[in-house]
């Protein structure tokens, strides 16, 4: 008896009892009377809770619709706290991993102007994703487990930075398009339900502001430069500008998270409206440094007031994600690389701290 | 300050010694960009590297000024080889692990901080007002690099042991930092670099009481060649390092970035 009721009442995930079967063996069981002592107590203590988290979940629905903002301290779903940390966790991921692709060509610089400007961009990137990683914790995870997941390609990151850096026109195409699409989402993630995350943004989004000017002010500078400066950044575009559509995800329709993401307004877009804006944008200034985007649809629509494009190539974009992009691999090498030869000095660092302690005591 | 043409090629020759220190350490340090440690540390060599790097730049523009033909400090860095990089062959030594970058550094921001406060007071207004600036970079390069060599060397017995090699590997090259040749005689004589003798003996201080504390020992005193790397007598890491520096800006000469 006790195991079929505690089956019963363990059963926390159904609501109540909805299952005709239990219904049954419920009213069979409710003629015993201890059974019936313990389901009332089950009632007030289970469903009590869950009646009150259902009231929580309500009153928090009303708060994300009349746009207060979520703090660490306040009650939260369970999905909504997972959710946040699972975006978060990538995108100080993508913050950290993306420092490499544009670290490749800091010893390059072909000017000492410019490899102070990317030196500094690079290391602004190390910024957000420390800043990321702090934000991410608020939600009562480690930094350690988040950056163990990325370690065993458990995580996620944004698939752009799965691709390699070829010439010193990336530096100026990744600033002025990756940084570009990234503004996009992140001027729309400022807004979004969770107080750190929306805080972070708007300070990072300052930043990255910086680096699309910078980037661009790079390509304004090659395409008007030598006939071999020309050519190498419109290599760059053509090798980048799918990579960087790629980077607002799969259509709303294929986006399992989206709805429910919007319905918390952890995202106030969706994918296929911010793709939309950063093609509306980036056309006039590719045009206006003289480059083509390698898209033979690109074509503007008047009745939309908006830039037609082609369709992406999503088996491509399922592969990156998958694993088999050109530097998925490197990427992660290089990031175990660094966690391993680090060990020591962790371990150093934290040794040290636990002696002065000691020492201190005494 | 006018200055006869000798004096001017001296203060040159020293400038570019200024400089080629700081662009070569600031290019090394600059390697460990997203491969550090730990994520602060990304931060703060990236920070050092540009702040050295940001050094570099004006000491070289500052030459290319006084040298007056008509070079710039890109010229300076990108077209120069080799032979005509007059920075200390301590800074062009390889990363080789978190342990060689600290000891490196430590023995490096020790000297830099010396020279840069002797600067400080330089009748050259240009030179002094460069120095001052760099100095509160360099002390807190300092502090930083010292922190780290508390922490390595009296972390873990692997840690100790780590950066114990570090210290036997890297000293060799100390001893021609504090050679006083000819270039060096002549500013000091004219007043515009302040007098340096006793700079080892300071610089052993500081390097002697971090040691006592980080557990470490200094090496025996048997400095059996001489470098020469002021005269642009370098290690063989050198050239590649300018390799890699070069690549960019030699394969496509006359275009602007
Ligand atoms: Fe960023
Ligand atoms: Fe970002
Ligand atoms: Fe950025």
């Amino acid at each position: 008896m006790i195991i079929v009721f505690l089956k019963v009442i363990n059963n926390k995930d159904r609501f109540f009892i909805n299952n005709k079967i239990e219904k049954q063996i419920i009213g069979i069981l409710l003629d015993v009377d201890w059974f019936k002592l313990l389901y009332y107590i089950y009632l007030e203590i289970i469903v009590g809770d869950k009646m009150e988290d259902e009231k929580k979940l309500s009153e928090f629905q009303r708060r994300i619709n009349s746009g207060e903002v979520i703090e660490p301290k306040d009650w939260m779903p369970e999905r909504y706290r997972k959710q946040l940390i699972r975006m978060m966790g990538q995108h100080a991921h993508s913050e950290y991993v993306g420092m490499l692709p544009e670290a490749n060509w800091i010893t390059r610089a072909p000017s000492l102007r410019r490899k102070l400007i990317l030196l500094a961009k690079v290391q602004d990137e190390a910024g957000h994703g420390l800043y990321l990683y702090s934000a991410t914790e608020t939600l009562g995870v480690d930094r350690k487990d988040l950056l163990e997941q990325l370690l065993e390609g458990k995580a996620k990151y944004s698939s752009i930075f799965n691709y390699p850096t070829l010439s010193w026109a990336d530096m100026g195409v990744i600033g002025w398009l990756v940084d570009g699409a990234a503004i996009v989402n992140q001027t729309v993630l400022a807004k979004s339900s969770y107080g750190p995350y929306s805080r972070a943004m708007v300070r990072i989004c300052k930043e990255e502001n910086f680096h699309k000017k910078q980037g661009y002010e790079i390509v304004a500078t090659l395409a008007k430069g030598t006939p071999e400066q020309k050519k190498m950044v419109q290599d760059s575009v053509n090798r980048f500008w799918w990579p960087a559509l790629m980077m607002f995800g799969p259509h709303d329709k294929e986006s399992p998270n989206s709805a429910e993401l919007m319905r918390w307004k952890v995202k106030l877009k969706s994918n296929d409206e911010l793709r939309q804006r950063f093609v509306d944008l980036t056309v006039p200034q590719a045009r206006a440094v003289g480059l083509t985007l390698p898209d033979p649809e690109l074509k503007y629509n008047k009745e939309r007031r908006s830039w037609d494009f082609g369709e992406i190539n999503w088996d491509e974009f399922y592969n990156v994600i998958k694993g088999n992009g050109p530097m998925n691999k490197e990427r992660i090498k290089a990031r175990k690389e660094a966690h391993e030869n680090g060990a020591w000095v962790r371990e150093a660092a934290e040794a040290y701290a636990a002696k002065h302690k000691i020492n201190r005591k005494i | 300050m006018k200055l006869d043409n000798n004096v001017k090629n001296a203060l040159f020759e020293f400038l570019l010694r200024m400089g080629d220190d700081r662009l070569i350490l600031g290019h090394r340090l600059s390697e460990w960009c997203g491969h550090a440690p730990v994520i602060e540390e990304d931060i703060a060599l990236g920070n050092i590297a540009l702040d050295l790097i940001g050094q570099a730049s004006a000491f070289l523009n500052f030459a290319a000024g006084v040298e007056g033909k008509g070079r710039t400090e890109d010229d300076l860095a990108y077209f120069r080889n080799e032979t005509e990089f007059k920075n200390l062959q301590l800074v062009e030594q390889p990363n080789v692990d978190f342990a060689h970058t600290i000891v490196r550094q430590y023995f490096f921001d020790v000297y830099s901080n010396l020279v840069l406060t002797n600067l400080t007071s330089c009748p050259v207004n240009e030179l002094a007002g460069m120095a001052s600036k760099s100095l509160k970079e360099s002390k807190y390069h300092l502090r930083h690099s010292k922190q780290w060599l508390l922490r390595l060397g009296d972390g873990t017995d692997l840690s100790n042991e780590k950066t114990q090699n570090a210290v036997n590997n890297l000293w060799r090259f100390t001893k021609e930092i504090f050679d006083i040749d000819e270039t060096e005689k002549l500013l000091i004589e004219k007043g515009i670099v302040p007098e340096m003798s006793g700079f080892r003996e300071k610089w052993l201080d500081s390097i002697n009481k971090t040691f006592m504390e980080a557990k470490l020992k200094l090496p025996e005193d048997n400095l059996d060649f001489s470098a020469g790397s002021r005269n642009g007598f370098h290690t063989e890491h050198l050239g590649h390092l300018l390799a890699e520096m070069q690549i960019l800006a030699r394969s496509y000469p006359g275009a602007k970035w």
